[in-house]
């Protein structure tokens, strides 16, 4: 079976900054990094690999520098890396990139199992997953905490719910998004870093992947961020006097004008 | 400093760094506490491919260049010193064969070694035979189409966990140290048991034993190199050794000033960090110009070996004595910048004073290996008159 994971290249969490007008992160500000929540997507990969002899690949959408995170990718021993990548896609929201992704997998063909994190550490819209999804005309399955059985066609799952898990069953081909309770990604292996060195990436652009330009970049982006900002942390401490019931009953007092009880 | 080190020099840096720090940190303390055999720690490492470090591609490593070990072993180091020597140890045993064994034996044993599954061990030391290996008393008998050994070796590191052994045994004791013999013996030989593990000051977490020999037979195929040989495969195989040993001391010596850089930044005393008083200030750049100093000769001595210079073996022992003795200054005056709490068990530094004595005395005491040292120095001015 073919495992498809989709990947994307993230500024390290502490140096995100925000561009004022956009709304959008600001790239090239901060190291690029796989995004963590795709590590799991990537070593639950490894380990259908290893378990199943599938065969695992790795697709990203973005700039030219995300070929490092896709070498890191490799060396942690998935089989081979896609890098789509055009000026075209630049802008593009989640619907748009999943609709690029989308393509990639036809272009690659034969899809069983795609894997993919739970949402990025930038946008964290949590959104192309299922968008991908819809665009292959496939099932879905969000919040995978554990794979419990695979075969060509079907998959049985165990996924997070709000109050607790439930076990589901899945025609493939299909889509999942992971949670990071379903594993415990590994470090590469060095033969795997020397290998993932020397190795070829295909580069697919806009016209590689036969794309409706009106469903690409800004054009094909329907999501307008009204305002992104960070988050107000002043926190304000105050003592309270007097003899501890005196202390209870003021401090039920505030929480009630509080609203918080 | 730029050492001008090649990409797969750094590659191997970087994942050993990557391994020690989120993989060997959070578990020194602990290990050393409990002076448990890293077993987990060492698949960690098998995992990442860090025994392929020295073994040559041919026998499925991936490098077999001294750098390459040397920078592999400071980065573990600079998070346990006790792992290091656990890891340091397999490659010790591996290299005669690498250096001296036949390609059968390499075929054999290497690929083992290499995938971690197998660990490795060296044996040379006995009771009355430390700085004078030329005392050992443990006995290889011809019989029929291999050997019978029987004696014990004493202080062995990786003993009782190592399954493969190359030690050093007399076949003739009348020819002196021209009748010594290295073997490779398996741990299931019949006769092959090991003694009390040690209790030690520092490395606890590795493993230091006896191995005792009864009558143990070893095939003549596992001889290493011819036999007679046995006492310069020894000497030359700790002659390539030591940069590993020097590597380990500078790898606690750079742990030990990160830690004590990082304490005086924080902790306040009279209204300032302790970093902005100037007796703190020196001992940081003693330390600084220290580590950076055994650095350089570390790694020119191994980029030497590496290009075939054939003789290392003088500047391989000062290497591992000058960075063997910087490492306890070293050590010690971060339990001084510490203060208190550096004599506690609850911060690292402590440890890495203890797990920095043994590398003043294994490999060569300094002592010895300043001996030799000396021995070459003069020897040169006299071959010059």
């Amino acid at each position: 079976m073919n495992v498809f994971i989709c990947m994307k290249q993230v500024p390290e969490t502490p140096s995100v900054e925000i561009q004022e007008q956009s709304g959008t992160v600001v790239r090239g500000k901060g190291k690029p990094v796989i995004n963590p929540s795709d590590l799991y997507a990537l070593e639950e990969g490894v380990r259908l690999k290893e378990a199943h002899g599938c065969r695992v690949s790795v697709i990203t959408m973005g700039p030219p520098e995300a070929e490092e995170s896709l070498r890191e990718a490799l060396a942690l021993g998935i089989d081979q890396a896609y890098l789509l990548c055009d000026s075209q896609f630049d802008g593009s929201d989640t619907l748009a990139t999943a609709y690029v992704l989308s393509r990639a997998v036809h272009k690659i063909g034969e899809p069983g199992t795609i894997i993919c994190g739970r949402q990025s550490t930038d946008g964290s819209t949590g959104q192309v997953a299922a968008q991908l999804a819809q665009w292959l005309d496939m099932p879905f399955a969000a919040l995978v905490n554990r794979i419990e059985e695979v075969s060509e066609d079907r998959i049985k799952l165990r996924r997070l719910d709000d109050e607790g898990y439930r076990t589901v069953e899945m025609s493939l081909p299909g889509v999942i998004s992971v949670v990071k309770e379903i594993n415990e990604p590994r470090l590469p292996s060095l033969r795997g870093l020397m290998q993932s060195k020397k190795a070829k990436i295909p580069v697919w652009t806009a016209a590689d992947l036969k794309v409706d330009p009106a469903r690409i970049g800004s054009k094909g982006s329907p999501t307008r961020i009204s305002s992104a900002f960070f988050p107000d942390r002043t926190r304000q401490a105050e003592l309270l006097q007097g003899a501890p019931a005196s202390q209870v009953d003021q401090l039920i007092d505030r929480l009630r004008s509080a609203g918080a009880i | 400093m730029d050492y001008c080190l090649d990409d797969e020099h750094k590659t191997m840096r970087d994942l050993a760094r990557r391994v020690a720090e989120e993989k060997i940190i959070p578990a020194r303390a602990e290990l050393d506490e409990k002076e448990e055999f890293p077993w987990q720690l060492m698949k960690e490492l098998a995992d990442s491919d860090m025994f392929r470090v020295f073994i040559p591609e041919e026998y499925d490593g991936l490098s077999g260049r001294t750098l390459d070990l040397c920078l592999v072993i400071e980065e573990i180091s600079r998070a346990c010193g006790s792992i290091a020597i656990t890891y340091a140890a397999s490659a010790l045993g591996a290299l005669p064969i690498i250096f001296f064994g036949s390609e059968e034996m390499k075929r054999k044993y290497l690929p083992g070694i290499a995938s971690g599954q197998r660990l490795g061990a060296f044996a040379l030391t006995e009771a009355g035979a430390g700085s004078d290996p030329s005392n050992i008393k443990t006995t290889a008998v011809r019989n029929g189409e291999g050997y019978q050994i029987s004696g014990t070796k004493q202080f062995i590191t990786n003993g009782g966990e190592a399954e493969v052994y190359t030690l050093v045994a007399m076949t003739d004791a009348t020819k002196g140290s021209r009748g010594a013999t290295a073997f490779v013996m398996e741990k299931d030989t019949p006769g092959f048991s090991f003694g009390k593990k040690e209790k030690k000051m520092g490395i606890r977490s590795s493993s230091t034993r006896e191995l005792v020999f009864r009558d143990c037979p070893v095939p003549s195929e596992d001889v290493v190199g011819r036999e007679g040989q046995g006492f310069i495969i020894a000497i030359r195989t700790l002659d390539r050794s030591r940069p590993g040993v020097a590597s380990q001391a500078l790898g606690i010596a750079q742990g030990a000033m990160e830690a004590a850089v990082d304490y005086s930044r924080q902790r306040v005393q009279y209204g300032h960090p302790v970093s902005s008083f100037q007796s703190i200030q020196h001992m940081i750049a003693n330390m600084a110009i220290d580590i950076e100093a055994a650095r350089s000769l570390v790694y020119t001595v191994a980029r030497s070996m590496d290009n075939g210079d054939k003789n290392f073996a003088e500047p391989a022992a000062m290497a591992k004595v000058f960075a063997s003795d910087m490492a306890m200054r070293v050590t010690n005056d971060a339990i001084q910048i510490l203060g208190g709490v550096g004599y506690m068990r609850d911060y690292p530094v402590e440890k890495m004073m203890r797990d920095a004595k043994i590398t003043q005395i294994y490999e060569g005491t300094n002592q010895v290996l300043r001996n030799n040292i000396a021995l070459e120095v003069l020897k040169r001015k006299a071959l010059r008159e």
